[in-house]
């Protein structure tokens, strides 16, 4: 798609792929597994969680409604909806889908009071997992990451180190996808690959 | 075994199979794993460790533990060399050097004692009194002082090798302390199933029980740690944090701890871990159980090498299986220095006890029954020796304590081991905002009211018996974990302890009397670490210092690095004493975070070096780099500065930039830009209320210059908005300003106006932005877009349009910031590089310069565009920058009452004008002062300052900004720009240096 020509990640610079298949065979043995996962397709979306027609709107165009829960998470084939605040969230989707997903929402939310941004250039997607994982995380997050606390589903904004993250848990191993602005997404990266060595670091491919 | 001749054949935790040789003042000596540095030292016999502060007095070790104020050393060298540590808490490790601190040319023979012969010359106050005449003088002395005193160096060679860490952990209970009580409060919260950590600071878990020889279920209580310890491993969310001092108690039961995680190995020998850990501990309930400090006695020559506390002496032969002397003397005003003396004696040390208490307590059977000699009613009137104690003087006190009561009597002792009683280490709790409490029987400070979620148990909750501590161990820490709503830690099992005899009442005899039989006073040292005696306090008291922090500054007790943990409450008591008082009534000082001192590197973890700061990019960063860009810090952006070509200047290049963009065309990076986009059916009713001019009536497919005010009227940021839809603008604000604005807009927005139907999204991030400005401009971006009709009666300037730009989706906004004409042109960000790379490719044929943020900022002056903290500093309106056309009449804003205010309007205020130097070439310096006219006698009136100023190419003279009273009525006025050696004759000129009406960038 011409469209796509040229599109570079956020961490297009590093070398990622080289990295990972360098990396790969000890991914096992890894404490630790960090990857970027770009070009999701993301939106900045802003309504009224009293509003019937608002959350039944959303769900009719995506497949899911904006949770109302505080800290959670809303998914369904490939698209998901993060809660950030009482009337904002970010919906994921799979590339290239946004400007559909931006214009069936218009469409069908025409005169309700809400708000829809592209944002999917905004962040991009570092995929943490493995056994150690959440440790690295507590290096540089004053978070409550213990299961009893924060579990698969869950999603949370806060500081990681000297950066601003979204942290959407994925699974129990735990898997965590952490969304981080594209200008500081190389500080991130380099975080929290000092911040894993001592687990056993292995970089992937997405 | 010759090497350490106090050595016990036996007994103790250290590991006789594995020596470790150390070098201790350029000494080698050996030592074993278990022992700390001073162990290792007493085991070698050496007592003298060290100068005092003030009079360079021989001091030797005085404890075992945190509450160390003598045996300070300085531990490494090179970069790794460290100051300040305390030897009883030093673990020793192979080839570990230290050097003692604060004497030259050495420990034996000092010069600086010289002070001690001329200590009538230091009372109390010296400092104050002294050197703070005159005024300026003190910051002379002061160099010499620190340098004579100098406890310990810094590290002078850098950087620091080491790696230090930080975790961030929440739990339900932190128990702080891993003695008897810490261990079963862990023991009990832990079965609960709660989420436990528990912390001590020592090298392992045990406290007091490592250092007795008490038993628990009638085995050496040693022996029950390890399966408290094995049970606490079991439970899969109990953490052990041995070797972690939990040095700060704050706010929200928020606890700071510094893990020493291989401090105890040889350095650099463990390169993958880091040398301490920071933990940052949310808990929801807390149980100190953090011990007791000893309390030295206040006695003639208390100081001396060889005189330490007795529960010291007791753990140097249990613990480290060091016999610390041959004959002790053992000073009593409480039951624990029996303890003391029966230990000893039971190693072989011939033992007398002096007990100031009139009767000797119940315990003194024990003992009695090894032959000790128990002198009761009796105190020490003096010692004697040099750099070991040799002898003391005992003497019967009278009924008050206050004098002598029969003849002295000399005894030989080479150790005199004292108990004046035991603080609480209360130091946490009062931390935490806990209130204390005066125990007159044992005469201490105990916690009473806790502020915050907090328990204390054992000894540092005044509960002095083993099994009392074990008990109240227990129900604190299941009394914790119920109130964080966990239960079933009630019934753990504690191990029995002994019965000990009922102990008899501590006395609190703060100083014995300060004059021997017949003879002259002599030092009775109350801070040891700064040298701070009972007669500095009288004379602190005498000279009206009643407030204990009054006497604490004055007479500086308690503010060494041991922060007076054994001589604080001396100290009070003795101030009480003298005012007639009692202790609680005179209080004590507050107690701060650190407990012990802390490193700055734990302090600062991996925050260091690369990652001190988030170093943040744009999408084509890679190409500036690519291309020499020299860059520019803006907050924590790099943006390129200026582009320079092989054996260009800054001038050179920034020359070149400007005049390609005058004459040609030219880029810059324009992506940090701060952008916001705001929607909803009363979005313009927003920007008109935030802007000083109108938005709502914007058409759509415009844009409009904007200057938004705090509510006094002060510029706070500028910016163009361009109205995407009719109910959607997207408001660009300073690249630094960008998190203030969307703030600013959020906090109206919610709090004074929730009724406006809008919202606000930072898309800052989302787009990535060329900007293109020249005269051939229009041609250029003619030849990347196909589908946007840049004909200028089509797409005139302050107009946006959306179309493809490089074949990439594009929004252009045809704004300048230059003056010339221009195109910005934003595309997804991570199509900011290829499009870049487009733009430079189809520009190579126009000459296109990429330019960076020092010609922005030189173009943008040559047309007198503001640069919002700049050019102005949050004290400018509107009116002063000469846009009071910008301020709408007929609407409110914020910031528009203030705007009418009498001082806002006053003719004299400082406005923005331009300046030209009389000499053309003259480039005044940004922040020069502005006055009347040269020379003058001072003061001088100021006029004002120079915001801004440049070599402007294109026009071939200096240009400069300048905010000058009343200069909107000054133009072509002469006034005078003064530098340090010289002045600048300057005129006063209009703001705008370079086409007035804008015909540039509008054609």
């Amino acid at each position: 798609m011409a469209e796509q020509h040229g599109r570079q990640s956020a961490l297009a610079g590093l070398g990622l792929d080289a990295q990972a298949r360098i990396s790969t065979r000890g991914a096992g043995e890894a404490g630790v597994r960090l990857g970027e996962r770009p070009w999701r397709a993301q939106l900045a979306l802003r309504g009224d969680p009293e509003s019937e027609a608002f959350l039944t709107g959303v769900e009719s165009v995506l497949g899911v409604a904006p949770p109302t829960a505080p800290l959670t998470v809303s998914s369904r084939r490939g698209v998901a909806c993060l809660w950030l605040g009482p009337d904002e969230w970010l919906v994921t989707l799979p590339d290239r889908r946004e400007p559909r997903a931006i214009a069936r929402l218009e469409e069908r939310l025409a005169g309700l009071h809400f708000a829809v941004n592209d944002v999917s250039h905004a962040r991009t997607v570092l995929g943490l997992a493995g056994p150690r994982a959440r440790e690295v995380l507590m290096k540089g997050c004053a978070l409550d990451l213990h299961p009893r606390s924060f579990g698969p589903g869950r999603c949370a904004q806060s500081s990681l180190a000297r950066c601003h993250v979204l942290l959407h848990q994925l699974d129990a191993e735990p898997a965590y996808d952490l969304y981080v602005h594209r200008s500081f997404a190389e500080y991130a990266w380099r975080w929290l690959c000092d911040a894993a060595a001592e687990h056993g670091l292995a970089i992937v491919a997405d | 075994m010759s090497e350490q001749p106090f050595r016990l054949f036996a007994g103790g935790r250290v590991d006789r199979e594995r020596p470790l040789d150390f070098v201790w003042a350029g000494r080698r000596l050996q030592g074993y794993a278990g022992d700390t540095l001073a162990s290792a030292l007493l085991a070698n016999g050496i007592h003298l460790v060290g100068r005092s502060f003030k009079y360079h007095r021989p001091r030797g070790i005085l404890s075992a533990g945190a509450e160390e104020p003598n045996a300070l050393v300085q531990l490494e060298r090179g970069a790794r060399t460290q100051p300040n540590l305390r030897a009883t808490q030093v673990e020793l490790y192979a080839g570990l050097h230290a050097e003692p601190q604060n004497c030259w040319p050495s420990l034996e023979l000092d010069v600086g004692a010289i002070n001690g012969l001329v200590s009538r010359l230091l009372p109390a106050g010296f400092y104050y009194k002294t050197f703070m005449w005159p005024r300026d003088g003190w910051m002379v002395y002061e160099r010499f002082i620190r340098r004579a005193a100098g406890l310990g160096r810094a590290p002078s060679e850098g950087p620091d090798p080491d790696v230090y860490d930080k975790m961030h952990v929440h739990c339900d209970v932190l128990v702080v302390g891993a003695g008897p009580a810490g261990l079963a409060a862990a023991l009990a919260a832990g079965a609960s199933g709660a989420r436990v950590i528990l912390a001590d600071e020592q090298s392992e878990p045990g406290g007091s029980l490592l250092a007795t020889r008490e038993t628990l279920d009638g085995e050496p209580a040693a022996r029950w740690v390890e399966r408290a310890l094995a049970d606490l491993g079991a439970m899969d969310e109990v953490r052990v944090l041995p070797r972690t001092t939990v040095f700060g108690y704050h706010d929200h039961n928020y606890l700071t701890l510094a893990e020493r995680v291989t401090d105890h190995l040889p350095p650099g020998s463990a390169p993958d871990r880091p040398r301490q850990r920071l933990w940052k501990v949310r808990a929801r309930e807390v149980v100190l159980a953090t011990g007791a400090h000893e309390r030295p006695m206040v006695f003639a020559q208390n100081d001396r090498p060889g005189i330490m506390l007795a529960g010291a002496a007791r753990t140097y032969v249990n613990r480290y299986g060091v016999r610390p002397a041959d004959r002790a003397l053992v000073v009593a005003a409480d039951d624990g220095a029996y303890a003391a003396a029966v230990d000893l004696a039971d190693v072989g040390v011939e033992v007398t006890v002096v007990d100031v208490r009139a009767q000797a307590p119940a315990c003194a059977e024990q003992a009695r029954a090894r032959s000790i000699e128990v002198l009761a009613g009796h105190g020490v009137v003096r010692t004697f020796g040099g750099s070991r104690v040799r002898a003391a003087e005992v003497a019967p006190l009278d009924g008050t304590g206050a004098g002598w009561a029969g003849g002295a009597r000399t005894l030989r002792c080479d150790l005199v081991a004292m108990c004046g009683g035991w603080n609480p280490t209360v130091h946490l709790f009062s931390q935490s905002g806990g209130r204390l409490a005066w125990n007159a029987e044992r005469a201490c400070f105990v916690p009473a009211e806790a502020r915050q979620r907090v328990r204390v148990a054992g000894a540092a909750n005044g509960t002095f018996s083993l099994a009392a501590a074990l008990t109240e161990g227990r129900a604190g820490g299941d009394a914790a974990a119920r109130a964080a709503g966990f239960s079933g830690g009630a019934d753990v099992a504690l191990p029995a302890a002994e019965e000990g005899a009922e102990p008899a009442p501590t006395r609190a005899l703060w100083s014995l009397p300060t004059r021997p039989p017949g003879g002259a006073p002599a030092k009775h040292f109350v801070d040891f670490q700064n040298d701070v005696t009972a007669n500095d306090v009288a004379l602190a008291a005498r000279e009206g210092y009643r407030s204990v922090e009054h006497l604490k500054r004055y007479t500086t007790t308690g503010m060494g690095t041991d922060q007076g943990k054994t001589s604080n409450v001396n100290a009070l008591g003795i101030l009480a004493g003298l005012l007639g008082r009692e202790v609680p009534e005179v209080g004590t000082t507050t107690f701060r975070p650190p407990y012990t001192p802390v490193t700055f590197g734990v302090l600062a973890g991996r925050d260091v070096g690369a990652l001190a700061d988030p170093v943040r990019t744009t999408p084509m960063h890679r190409w500036h780099v690519a291309q020499g860009a020299r860059f520019e810090d803006v907050g924590q952006w790099k943006r390129p500065w200026y582009y320079p070509r092989p054996g260009e200047s800054m001038h050179d290049a920034v020359s070149r930039e400007c005049l390609a963009a005058r004459n040609a065309v030219a880029l810059l990076d324009a992506s940090t830009l701060g952008k916001i986009e705001v929607r909803g059916p009363d979005a313009g009713e927003l920007l008109d209320r935030i802007y000083t001019n109108g938005f709502k009536k914007l058409p759509v497919g415009r844009c409009r210059y904007g200057l938004m005010c705090r509510e006094d009227g002060m510029v706070l940021d500028d910016g163009v908005s361009a109205r995407l839809a009719d109910d959607r603008f997207l408001v660009h604000t300073t690249t630094g300003n960008a998190a203030r604005v969307l703030a600013w807009l959020e906090e109206w927005r919610q709090t004074e106006w929730p009724e406006l139907r809008v919202w606000c999204d930072s898309v800052t991030e989302q787009w990535a932005t060329a900007s293109l400005s020249g005269p051939f401009a229009r041609r250029l971006l003619g030849e990347l877009t196909r589908d946007i009709d840049l004909d200028p009666e089509a797409f005139p300037f302050m107009a946006w349009r959306a179309g493809t730009v490089a074949g990439i989706p594009a929004r252009v906004m045809r704004v300048s910031f230059t003056g010339e004409q221009s195109y910005e042109v934003s595309v997804g960000a991570g199509f900011g590089l290829a499009l870049w790379t487009a733009i430079a490719l189809a520009g190579e044929r126009y000459g296109l310069t990429p330019f960076g943020t020092e010609t922005m900022h030189v173009l943008r002056a040559e047309k007198g565009f503001i640069i919002a903290g700049q050019d102005t500093d949050g004290t400018v309106t509107p009116h002063d920058l000469g846009l009071g056309a910008m301020v709408a009449r007929h609407k409110d804003f914020i910031g528009k009452r203030s705007l009418a205010r009498a001082d806002t309007l006053r003719a004299d205020r400082k406005q923005l004008v331009g300046l030209r130097t009389d000499d053309p070439r003259e480039v005044l310096p940004e922040g020069g002062q502005i006055v009347a006219r040269a020379g003058g006698r001072p003061p001088v009136p100021m006029l004002g300052h120079v915001t801004s100023s440049y070599w402007s190419a294109n026009l071939g003279h200096s240009i400069a900004l300048a905010l000058v009273k009343g200069g909107h009525a000054r133009l072509g006025e002469s006034l005078v720009v003064q530098l340090p050696q010289r002045s600048v004759p300057v005129t006063v000129v209009a703001p705008t240096f370079l086409d007035p009406d804008g015909e540039r960038m509008r054609g």
